[in-house]
């Protein structure tokens, strides 16, 4: 943590990264590199692309090559936005974003091919997702952008903590209460709202804000966490009162999500706030606290819920069980891909229902084999590690709570849905980011990374001599002080 | 805060290596039995996914794999001309099987066979995609198709066989009603169900393979076989008189045996043994038969392959004389009445002997069976039955059918071309339209085809049918796309 910081905002010339450049040498701002990483992500992707072409269509067109450049063109102009809005972030992000969007669409127009051919032999109707998907990439470049070009300095959201909660909470409740015309019920989970053609996934939007809610929240009580409490067996407990506001918080959104049936996010949750009062106060009790809870929720859920014994079920007998029909599918794909996997195009993916999405990680296995797997989750890991990165160097307790929960919340999403679609636990209804068809997950994940780039980019930016700052020091010094509530 | 960042980081780290731990279970070590499980239909769908090898004939592709698209069944077999062409071809549906050359040469259309796994060694080298061997046949793709176009044109029953007698290669094999093996290749299951219920439940039996598998009463043609037996047994030759009475009583039994007709053979109350065959008089061969007794009968009809397994290679049904029970039932068998049942291949054997110097040859469809890069792997040799009749008498007998085919009607008479030809009129119960038979072969001082054609039921002539009426013309317009490649 920056100790002798003085201001690390400088927010009145928002270009002055890209000139400013120059003016620090020290601190080169890398938008090099990102630019010719995007371009190595749209050479794989296209390669990708090719190869599903030659396997399935059988004659190469020229039309790939534009796809390509299409996808250079709409990642190039989110790197523009990032040059503009945010110089200083970390240049690989957002290639990292790109080349798992990319065999994303790649996988998701393979998986619409196959399914397009089924549908003709049995008869039944057909709709490609790929197209939705690529819109909302679009869409979801574009949020980006506007995360970049809204949120200047990211310790404005704090201001924010308590709408952020309300409306998360708000959206996460919404599917629930709201009728089923309007919030059907999908393969037994009530997650969706319907508005004629749209249709969207308001957790995936409240686990951001929500996120926000909680990072704030964390960092003003933070001493209240650390310093009060009883001592009972060696451990210091916190008082209860303290805790009314997480637990309530906490209680609610799994509450919500029983109500909807989705353990997925369940887990999430529980996970993204138990990892960020850990990460704020520093303390392991808490982990030790949650994993308590954990599992007497874990044992109640499944004695309580039908839907829950299928999953165990599933998970426990995957060969046998009439739920683990999807997984039986996915992992006799995953075996038949084997180590090398039968290649783009090569294989049966959509043999497993909802390949292009709960399940696409089976299908990139089926036909990139382990080591096309593996590539994938090192991605992942570098990803969210990139993130932590930039929580580990930002100056102020906010955007460290904030960046360390957001990569956190990434990284245990692709644990739950790629331990699911694996057999290692349980599977459960997440998507995997940025690769899974479903736009609200896509559009949610860009929003995510958005703030991503906006912390690291705070927390690689020079620290310029400015003027003297009437404001207060950095929140992550101000142990003794308050911190800024909204006004 | 750092610090419980970097354990964060070393959790995620620690999920990743579970789930390429997990992953590396599921796709090395638990693979093959993954792969191997009952369950696992992509075993099922492996046997479609290479492409069968073609069936080819004389530069004709009469079957080959196309691809779908669809990666269940990623190839479609299609069949060029299908019903002409299906005696041969057979079909090859993934719910029903494989029939006729499908089924017989399955082990090199899908490349399992032994002779290939030179070249399955070498495509899991070169990592390219296993391919079956081809089959070329024998068939002269004029004259097959001429064959079927005469039966199915006319919209009769009936089957056409035509042989090469010096080596026994099948020129043409026709059945009318055919089927369209494509309608059994579709991709769709309950299309296929359909076709084959339709195909099953139709009254004409279109699947069965008339040609090798339907026994009919040869009628006159096989007055050829009751002159062998008499030619054989020394006591008859060329010009031996032979009774012309328009009518004789049949032994010990109060029946008479009629002419066809009520004519008598000839003006003169005898008549030379040739002239008995060229007019087909009933009571001369009749006594013959009588004469030369059973035992010599059965002997001869056994020496041009009655009663014999013969596979070429779809199974053909035995011919038979059936049983005979007195002096009576000899007399009818002689002109091919009572229980004497014929195929039409056995038929076109007996021609082909008589054309080859009495030397009966083994009826082959699959000249060669050759490697994906269509290297010869396989060549059939032509094989020798065994010795009907001594050239001389097959001499004799060719003599009679081409004095035969002056009375054997003048539809589709070839110019230039000398036939040596026996008709056949077989009665098959009461109240039924007699078959129509012609056996021939061309030309009659240098066999290149031998045929035989059955109409059934009178074909379009009804009672007044005969086999010069109804099959000759058949047979005719075969030998002429043979002879002048379909002019």
């Amino acid at each position: 943590m920056a100790a002798t910081s003085t201001n690390p905002e400088n927010r009145e010339a928002p270009g002055t990264g890209t000139t400013g450049g120059a003016a620090t040498p020290t601190t080169p701002t890398r938008r090099g590199t990102e630019l010719v990483l995007l371009g190595f992500a749209a050479v794989v992707v296209t390669c990708a692309l090719t190869l599903v072409n030659l396997n399935l269509e059988s004659q190469p067109t020229n039309q790939i090559l534009y796809y390509g450049l299409a996808f250079l063109a709409l990642f190039g102009l989110a790197h523009l936005a990032v040059r503009r809005w945010a110089p200083y972030a970390d240049p690989l992000i957002l290639p990292l974003v790109a080349v798992l969007n990319g065999l994303g669409l790649v996988l998701i127009h393979r998986i619409d091919i196959g399914n397009a051919a089924e549908a003709e032999r049995s008869g039944d109707a057909f709709s490609p997702a790929a197209p939705s998907q690529v819109l909302y990439t679009a869409l979801g470049l574009v949020l980006l952008t506007l995360v970049l070009l809204l949120v200047k300095d990211h310790r404005t959201l704090a201001k924010y903590s308590y709408t952020c909660g309300l409306v998360g909470l708000v959206a996460l409740a919404l599917p629930a209460v709201l009728p089923s015309v309007i919030a059907p019920n999908i393969n037994g989970a009530k997650l969706w709202i319907k508005l004629g053609p749209l249709s969207f996934q308001p957790a995936e939007l409240a686990k951001i804000l929500l996120l926000v809610f909680f990072a704030s929240f964390l960092v003003s009580k933070r001493e209240l966490f650390t310093t009060a409490g009883r001592r009972f067996l060696g451990i210091d407990f916190p008082r209860a009162r303290d805790l009314a506001p997480v637990l309530v918080a906490w209680a609610a959104s799994i509450g919500i999500v029983v109500l909807e049936r989705d353990l997925g996010t369940s887990l999430l949750f529980f996970g993204i706030v138990l990892v960020m009062i850990y990460i704020a106060t520093e303390r392991a009790v808490w982990i030790a606290i949650g994993l308590s809870l954990f599992a007497a929720g874990c044992l109640a859920a499944y004695s309580l819920f039908g839907h829950v014994q299928q999953r165990v079920d599933a998970w426990l007998n995957p060969m046998t069980s009439d739920a683990g029909y999807q997984l039986r599918k996915g992992l006799f794909g995953m075996a038949t891909g084997g180590i090398g996997g039968s290649g783009l195009g090569g294989g049966r993916p959509s043999i497993v229902p909802y390949a292009e999405n709960d399940f696409i990680l089976a299908a990139a296995a089926e036909e990139l084999g382990l080591l096309g797997l593996a590539a994938l989750l090192l991605v992942y890991l570098l990803l969210t590690a990139r993130g932590l990165r930039a929580a580990l160097a930002v100056r102020d307790s906010f955007g460290k709570l904030l960046a360390g929960g957001l990569a956190f919340a990434m990284s245990l999403q692709v644990f739950v849905v790629a331990g699911g679609v694996t057999g290692l636990i349980p599977l459960t209804g997440l998507t995997t980011p940025f690769l899974a068809a479903g736009g609200s997950s896509l559009v949610g994940n860009y929003v995510l990374v958005g703030l991503l780039l906006r912390i690291s980019d705070a927390s690689r930016r020079p620290q310029q001599p400015s003027k003297p700052q009437p404001r207060q020091p950095p929140i992550a010094e101000a142990h003794t002080e308050l911190v800024e509530r909204p006004r | 805060m750092n610090k419980p960042l970097r354990r964060v980081a070393v959790a995620m780290m620690a999920m990743i290596v579970l789930l390429l731990a997990n992953a590396t279970y599921v796709q090395v070590i638990r693979a093959d039995a993954l792969r191997n499980h009952s369950g696992n239909s992509r075993t099922l769908y492996q046997q479609y996914s290479t492409p069968r090898g073609q069936i080819i004939a004389d530069g004709k592709l009469l079957a080959s794999s196309e691809p779908t698209g669809n990666e269940r069944f990623k190839y479609k077999r299609e069949y060029a001309d299908g019903p002409a062409f299906a005696p041969a071809t057979g079909y090859f549906s993934f719910v029903y099987g494989t029939g006729g050359v499908e089924n017989a040469e399955n082990e090199v259309l899908s490349g399992t066979s032994d002779s290939l796994a030179l070249n399955r060694l070498q495509s899991m080298l070169t990592g390219q995609e296993k391919q079956g061997g081809n089959v070329e046949l024998t068939l002269n793709p004029a004259m097959q198709q001429a064959a079927y176009d005469q039966l199915a044109g006319s919209g009769v029953r009936g089957s056409v066989v035509a042989l090469n007698p010096q080596d026994g290669s099948i020129l043409a094999m026709a059945n009318s009603p055919s089927y369209d093996p494509n309608r059994l290749a579709v991709l769709s299951s309950d299309e296929q169900q359909q076709a084959w219920n339709e195909l099953r439940e139709a009254p004409d039996d279109p699947l069965v393979n008339r040609a090798t598998s339907t026994l009919y009463p040869p009628g006159s043609t096989f007055k050829l076989i009751t002159a062998a037996a008499a030619l054989e047994s020394g006591e008859y030759d060329y010009d031996s008189e032979v009774t012309a009475k328009s009518s004789i009583k049949l032994p010990k039994v109060d029946t008479q045996l009629p002419n066809y007709g009520g004519s008598t053979c000839g003006t003169l109350p005898t008549a030379p043994l040739w002239e008995a065959m060229a007019r087909s008089c009933n009571t001369a061969f009749a006594e013959i038969a009588g004469d030369v007794g059973e035992k010599k009968l059965r002997e001869t009809a056994r020496s041009f392959g009655f009663g014999q397994e013969l596979d070429v290679p779809m199974r053909v049904t035995p011919s038979s004389v059936g049983d005979i029970e007195n002096q009576a039932q000899l007399y009818q068998s002689g002109i091919g009445q009572f229980n004497v049942r014929m195929t039409p291949m056995q038929n076109a054997m007996v021609a082909a002997a008589i054309a080859n110097d009495g030397e009966v040859m083994k009826p082959h469809l699959v000249d060669k069976t050759l490697a994906p890069d269509m290297s010869v792997l396989d060549s059939t040799d032509s094989e020798e039955l065994g010795r009907a009749v001594s050239p001389e008498i097959a001499h004799t007998i060719r003599d009679m059918m081409v004095k035969a085919e002056q009375y054997a009607g003048d539809e589709g008479k070839i110019s230039g071309v000398q036939i040596a030809s026996k008709t056949g009129t077989a009665e098959h119960g009461e109240g039924k339209n007699p078959h129509g038979w012609y056996v021939a072969f061309a030309p009659a001082e240098d066999p290149q085809i031998a045929v035989a054609a059955v109409v059934e039921d009178g074909g379009n002539v009804g009672a007044s049918a005969t086999g010069s009426k109804i099959a000759a013309p058949v047979a005719r317009a075969v030998i002429r796309a043979g002879l002048q490649g379909g002019g």
